[in-house]
């Protein structure tokens, strides 16, 4: 999957998860910011869980920033998606040029 | 069955805990336009993830012809919900387009076309019309349903409490139901505070011959299914208008006076049906 532009999915309601995408030039590797209402708790699986995700889509070079509200693991992966799948413009929705 | 909008996670992940006999995930008018891509996607990954054990799954997709109905049904179609619920059919020529799309999407991941049954909402005026050719026209079709908020709005109603209205339209799709030996919903109340409204509502449509009705609040459960759940008279009724048939039967009789009231085989039936709503068995009697 190619990111092409900003994007983002999900929101500040409790149980989900705020994902903002950027890409980045190639090399430069992944950075991902997170914070979390659980962040002591599951902050390391949230992580673990975001960057297994890229390793599917095979995305090395992007930059991410994750306001978490306590989101299950369908919740995280569902949102990546989303914003990736934006960023990428393989499917309409919320845009940030 | 409790309404539930796609693309809220914190609803989605609670959905089969308030006691509603069925969900349904709402792709459709619960969703922003600029959001029908996230709530597809979130409700794909719930139905992976989370067991709703003892709660039968509907997933409501968005209208074929709209610019996410083909993307739902192949999200969707492939996780095989319990059912599926197509909005606002209106001919047999659209249903018949419509799953002809879902059993090609069934055959390219090898899956049967007999397990995920379709539910059909008549919305229009139009589809009133046609509402028992769309119910007939394939075995998977197992329920239909209302949707009273777009009838009225296809009819150009102006709006009103008392649903006389659409009465017209209940009375024919619940006709088309029964003909079709298929299950009926109602279209829900959506005045969630008049918690009397709601239950003279549900008594009403209960009446017409629904089989259940469509809520949107939690707090709707409780009422809807104190309606629909049999009472313990007519339970007792229905047991002793039971054993007495399986007596007279025993002796060739067909018609019989049970407490002076006469019994045959049509009141033999409803009384069946009140048993099998209490999840009552013959054989327990």
């Amino acid at each position: 999957m190619v990111l092409k532009v900003k994007a983002q999915a999900g929101s500040f309601e409790s149980s989900d998860i705020l994902i903002m995408v950027e890409p980045v030039a190639k090399g430069t590797g992944r950075t991902i910011e997170l914070k979390s209402i659980v962040m002591q708790q599951f902050g390391d699986d949230v992580l673990q869980q975001i960057n297994r995700d890229l390793d599917h889509y095979n995305i090395d070079d992007i930059r991410i920033i994750v306001n978490d509200k306590g989101a299950l693991p369908p919740t995280i992966s569902a949102r990546l998606e989303t914003a990736l799948k934006r960023s990428a413009q393989v499917q309409a929705g919320t845009l940030t040029k | 069955m409790l309404y539930i909008p796609g693309n809220n996670p914190a609803m989605l992940q609670q959905g089969s805990v308030y006691g509603a006999d069925g969900i349904l995930l709402d792709l459709e008018d619960a969703v922003a336009l600029n959001q029908k891509d996230s709530a597809r996607i979130l409700v794909s990954h719930m139905l992976q993830y989370i067991s709703y054990e003892g709660c039968e799954v509907t997933v409501r997709v968005n209208h074929i012809d709209t610019p996410f109905g083909l993307e739902d049904l192949q999200q969707i179609v492939p996780l095989q919900p319990n059912a599926l619920r197509l909005p606002k059919v209106e001919t047999v020529e659209e249903i018949t387009r419509i799953i002809k799309v879902i059993e090609e999407i069934e055959d390219k991941h090898g899956l049967p076309h007999d397990k995920m049954k379709v539910h059909v909402m008549i919305e229009t005026a139009l589809g009133v019309q046609n509402v028992y050719e769309i119910a007939q026209y394939s075995d998977r079709i197992d329920a239909i349903s209302i949707g009273g908020q777009d009838l009225a709005a296809d009819m150009q109603l102006v709006k009103s409490t008392d649903g006389i209205g659409i009465d017209y339209a209940r009375k024919q799709i619940v006709m088309a139901a029964k003909a079709c030996k298929i299950d009926v919903f109602d279209t829900v109340y959506v005045d969630t505070e008049n918690e009397e409204g709601l239950r003279e509502e549900a008594e009403y449509i209960k009446k017409l011959g629904f089989t259940g009705k469509a809520i949107i609040n939690p707090r709707q459960i409780e009422i809807v299914n104190e309606v629909f759940t049999p009472t313990d008279l007519e339970i007792r009724k229905a047991a002793k208008i039971v054993k007495a048939f399986e007596r007279n039967k025993a002796e060739g009789i067909g018609v019989f006076a049970v407490d002076g009231k006469m019994v045959d085989a049509p009141v033999v039936q409803r009384a069946l049906r009140v048993l099998e709503m209490a999840d009552i068995e013959v054989s327990e009697l």
